[in-house]
């Protein structure tokens, strides 16, 4: 039987060094396009002080850039160590992106990374915002990659199963390279990396307005901030609509658990914005409601309905039944009893769709092909998340979402627009809001991940046959491991930042 | 099909080849340096020349390793997933000392202060160190066998614990790994440094090769008698990579009969032997760019002297012989392959222009005077 104490425990390690890791790219990402962008004023108005902003700003970049590498590379290896069933099941396609992360985008970044902190005196002015530009690209480009890794675990698609070795294969790379769900995905990641970089620069820039220092520096470093974070906090909510959209298209399951729907409604059907989801009883108690808005954000239509997670069990049920069917005969395939090799391998080539159904009823019966009705009752009850912390986190990543829209707008507005810098209540504001951008992306994975349970591959591989065979002591004693030195350096980094944040530039300008 | 199955699998494992030993020569220096910092530096003014002589291009020599990461899970799943999750603790402790060196580069001058500096200089010591060690242990155990074996499901069977890593063959490997890398770095610091550091680092670079040249003659007379692997037959279908359906021998001394096959693979290690030589003679003459070019060629001699003689094996089975993965079966699709081949082939040459760059923009000796020109940016 499956060992659902070393699942947890494996889960536990790789969420929790994903999280890690996710602390560090935000800011990363979003940073290093702030810098490309006060580099290029620099070097096209050869003022002196967007230079030093640049400077300043990178090094505050390079102990979160530190970081960022430190914990990413756990994640290439991590498949292999806890998750070797997954690696082998899925290497073949998932493995594209991220060999392509490493030769394109990963190269880039580090290359030039170092070149963009000790190049200043060995490059030219153009030659060095080149440096930084391309350090910029590589980043964003390896969360491209990233997440059409990530977008192909939400929705598999342009791989097929091949019966003789076990696993899925590529059927169409382009297929999974384009995939709706992947763009979505990324426009959104990166925006929400690129507000992350803002809201730090501009909760730091305010700070200092309020101390009443590094004047000059401080509102140069607003103006970029709030005009670059306005935009992107737009894109985080418009195109975090259309990933919306596409859950609903795709991965209706997930849909309905972030809404906590468990009925089907009349289309269009309403949204709740409030409640307790009550999972065991499959209701949510004291909801408010809008009518109307869920359906059309999940189906741009009126009259197309939305299934609710009760008619999604049933539908899994017979989903059930059909992948035993396909199971069956991958079993005599793979254990040696069938007459007809051939034929075999053949009906599976085309009839895999529900294999990973029936592989749910793994964690009731070693052989599943002696599962029970009831085993199915209860297979088909796991493909329900945990409702209620993918309710909860969608609404507060949502609502951190429009509240930056709000803080940015009304810093445009004052700073940018009306160059007024001395409104405290607003100078405070951007400063308490910086550990928000943090949270909202924290959050935003927990609904994408967390949502996509029981699955590893969504509908292909339940996560929990997706582990390594490896003890619990050794995954237990990892997970310290990890634990104690990611906190600590944590605790360092932020330490760092701090205290060269509080130092602040160094040159004292007389521009204000 | 205008190439075939097993020639792609063939170039991949060459590509994986290149890029494991590229990460040895490159990400060798890097080691090499971490490992050498408690021994070629006395004051705080030595060590930072000694990180500044590596500080625009460890974290791109890093990316070979990395890259060969990805490239092994998209590649070789099968590896990938056997390695890694057999060698549980092995690669956990490559994990925490790697994740060490950029926030050691990147912190120790961070804060003023001497205990500061020291715990940071320890686990950059760590960080070159333990890596190095751990590989060379790993491809030990590869040499002799790995304890798994597939169920009819594919699913992993894993029967190594964290002691049977250790044999005296594979500590061997080990601290050859240590002692080829440290001259690496050794022979790079005598180039990009002057003085003391350059001085002591000649003299690690004319004493440890006699060490390479020879445990690696103690590991070629152990090869002798150690149980090696022979493929007696393919499995019948080779359009898919399936590693369970194939006739394996287990005999003393089968990983030398590739060299009475191929004769001219024996160049490999007498280039090893003669290389490794050649960076003591170099050091002796004071010419560092030679002795780091024949250390570089001793990297690549040795890492290569034992990837041929396992040809065509990549992880062997003492579970099950006949489950060992093998070039011919453990790959990925043939078209996953062919994808990832034109990736490698458009992007590679583009890789190796930006290192070469940014080695070009690096060039030259890091001296005191460095040091207080960048005081505001440096480790």
């Amino acid at each position: 039987m499956v060992d659902l104490d070393l699942v947890d425990l494996s889960r536990l390690q790789f969420a929790i060094t994903a999280m890690y890791h996710f602390l560090f790219v935000p800011l990363t990402m979003g940073l290093a396009l702030l810098l490309v962008i006060m580099e290029a004023t620099y070097v096209m108005t050869g003022v002196e002080i967007w230079r030093d902003m640049t400077r300043f700003w990178g090094k505050l970049f390079a102990i979160n850039f530190a970081m960022g590498v430190a914990t990413g590379i756990t994640l290439e290896f991590q498949f292999g160590t806890n998750w070797a069933y997954y690696s082998h099941y899925v290497g073949d396609v998932f493995g594209i992106p991220l060999a392509v992360e490493g030769l394109t985008a990963f190269f880039l970044e580090s290359t030039f990374v170092g070149l963009f902190l000790f190049g200043w005196d060995r490059l030219s002015k153009v030659g060095h915002l080149f440096v930084t530009f391309l350090m910029a690209v590589g980043s964003n480009l390896s969360a491209l990659w990233i997440l059409i890794a990530n977008a192909w675990m939400n929705y598999p698609v342009g791989a097929v199963f091949n019966p003789d070795t076990m696993r899925m294969e590529v059927d169409s790379i382009s297929k999974i390279i384009f995939s709706t769900v992947a763009q979505a995905k990324f426009i959104h990641t990166v925006s929400a990396a690129y507000v992350t970089g803002a809201v730090f620069v501009l909760s730091i820039s305010c700070y200092y307005l309020l101390q009443k220092k590094h004047i000059g520096f401080a509102k140069r470093s607003i103006v970029v901030a709030t005009s670059f974070g306005f935009l992107s906090a737009l894109s985080v909510v418009v195109l975090g609509d259309e990933s919306g959209y596409l859950d609903g298209q795709e991965q209706k399951m997930k849909m309905a658990a972030i809404e906590a729907m468990w009925e089907t409604e009349e289309p269009p059907a309403s949204f709740t914005i409030f409640g307790i989801p009550d999972q065991k009883n499959m209701k949510t108690d004291y909801a408010i409601k809008i009518p109307y808005v869920m359906g059309i954000i999940g189906t741009r239509s009126l009259d197309t309905p939305i299934p609710g997670i009760k008619e999604l069990v049933s539908r899994s049920k017979s989903h059930i039944r059909d992948g035993l069917e396909e199971y069956k005969v991958l079993h005599r395939l793979r254990m040696g009893y069938s007459t007809n090799r051939e034929a075999d391998k053949e009906y599976l080539r085309n009839n895999f769709q529900y294999l990973g159904f029936a592989l749910l009823l793994k964690k009731y019966k070693d052989n599943i092909l002696l599962a029970t009705d009831e085993d199915v009752d209860k297979a088909a009850l796991d493909v329900v998340p945990n409702v209620l912390p993918v309710f909860f986190s969608f609404r507060v990543m949502v609502a951190c979402g429009v509240y930056f829209i709000a803080l940015f707008g009304i810093a445009l507005y004052y700073m940018n627009i009306r160059r007024n810098f001395n409104k405290i209540w607003l100078l405070k504001m951007c400063l308490y809001t910086l550990p928000l951008p943090w949270i909202a992306a924290e959050l935003g994975w927990i609904v994408a991940e967390h949502g996509r349970q029981p699955w590893v591959i969504y509908g292909i591989l339940p996560t929990f046959m997706g582990i390594s065979s490896v003890s619990k002591a050794s995954v237990i004693g990892s997970l310290i491991g990890f634990l104690f030195l990611y906190t600590g350096l944590l605790v360092v980094d932020i330490y760092l930042i701090t205290k060269y944040a509080k130092i602040g530039p160094e040159s004292k300008h007389k521009i204000r | 099909m205008w190439i075939e199955y097993d020639s792609l699998r063939v170039i991949w494992w060459g590509i994986l080849g290149f890029l494991m030993t590229g990460f040895g020569v490159l990400g060798g220096i890097d080691l090499g340096c971490g490992m050498l910092l408690p021994f070629v530096t006395k004051t705080n003014n030595e060590r930072k020349i000694l990180l500044h002589s590596i500080k625009g291009t460890w974290e791109s020599n890093q990316v070979w390793f990395i890259t060969g990461g990805g490239v092994l899970f998209a590649a070789w799943p099968y590896v990938y997933s056997v390695v890694f999750s057999t060698m549980y603790f092995a690669l956990f402790a490559v994990l925490v000392a790697l994740i060490l060196r950029p926030v050691g580069f990147d912190y120790r001058s961070k804060i003023d202060d001497s205990r500061w500096r020291s715990m940071w200089d320890k686990a950059l010591f760590i960080g070159g160190f333990v890596p190095t060690l751990v590989f060379g242990v790993a491809i030990g155990n590869l040499m002799e066998g790995v304890n798994f074996a597939f169920d009819n499901f594919m699913v992993v069977q894993n029967k190594v614990s964290f002691f049977s890593l250790f044999s005296p063959f594979s500590l061997l490997c080990g601290v050859l790994a240590v002692a080829m890398l440290s001259t690496q770095g050794s022979t790079f610091l005598m180039m990009k440094t002057d003085g003391d550091i350059a001085r002591r680092a000649r003299k690690i670079a004319i004493l440890l090769p006699f060490l390479t040249v020879a445990l690696f003659a103690v590991g070629g007379y152990m090869v002798q008698n150690l149980f090696g692997y022979k493929l007696l037959a393919r499995s019948g279908v080779d359009l898919y990579s399936n590693p369970m359906g194939k006739a394996v021998a287990y005999k003393a001394g089968a990983w030398l009969e590739n060299y009475t096959i191929y004769p001219w693979m024996r160049i490999l290690p007498i280039s090893g032997f003669l290389s490794s030589l050649a960076v003591v003679t170099f050091a002796l003459l004071k010419r560092p760019a030679f002795a780091f070019l024949f250390s570089s060629l001793t990297v690549i001699s040795i890492m290569a002297t034992f990837g041929l003689s396992m040809f065509p094996f990549i992880v062997p089975s003492k579970l099950d012989y006949h489950h060992s993965l093998t070039v011919w079966d453990s790959s990925s699709s043939y078209l996953s392959l062919l994808i990832m081949l034109g990736v490698m082939i458009i992007f590679m040459p583009i890789v190796l222009c930006f290192i070469g760059f940014a080695n070009k923009v690096m060039f030259g000796k890091v001296t005191e005077a460095d040091l207080k020109k960048h005081d505001k940016q440096s480790y």
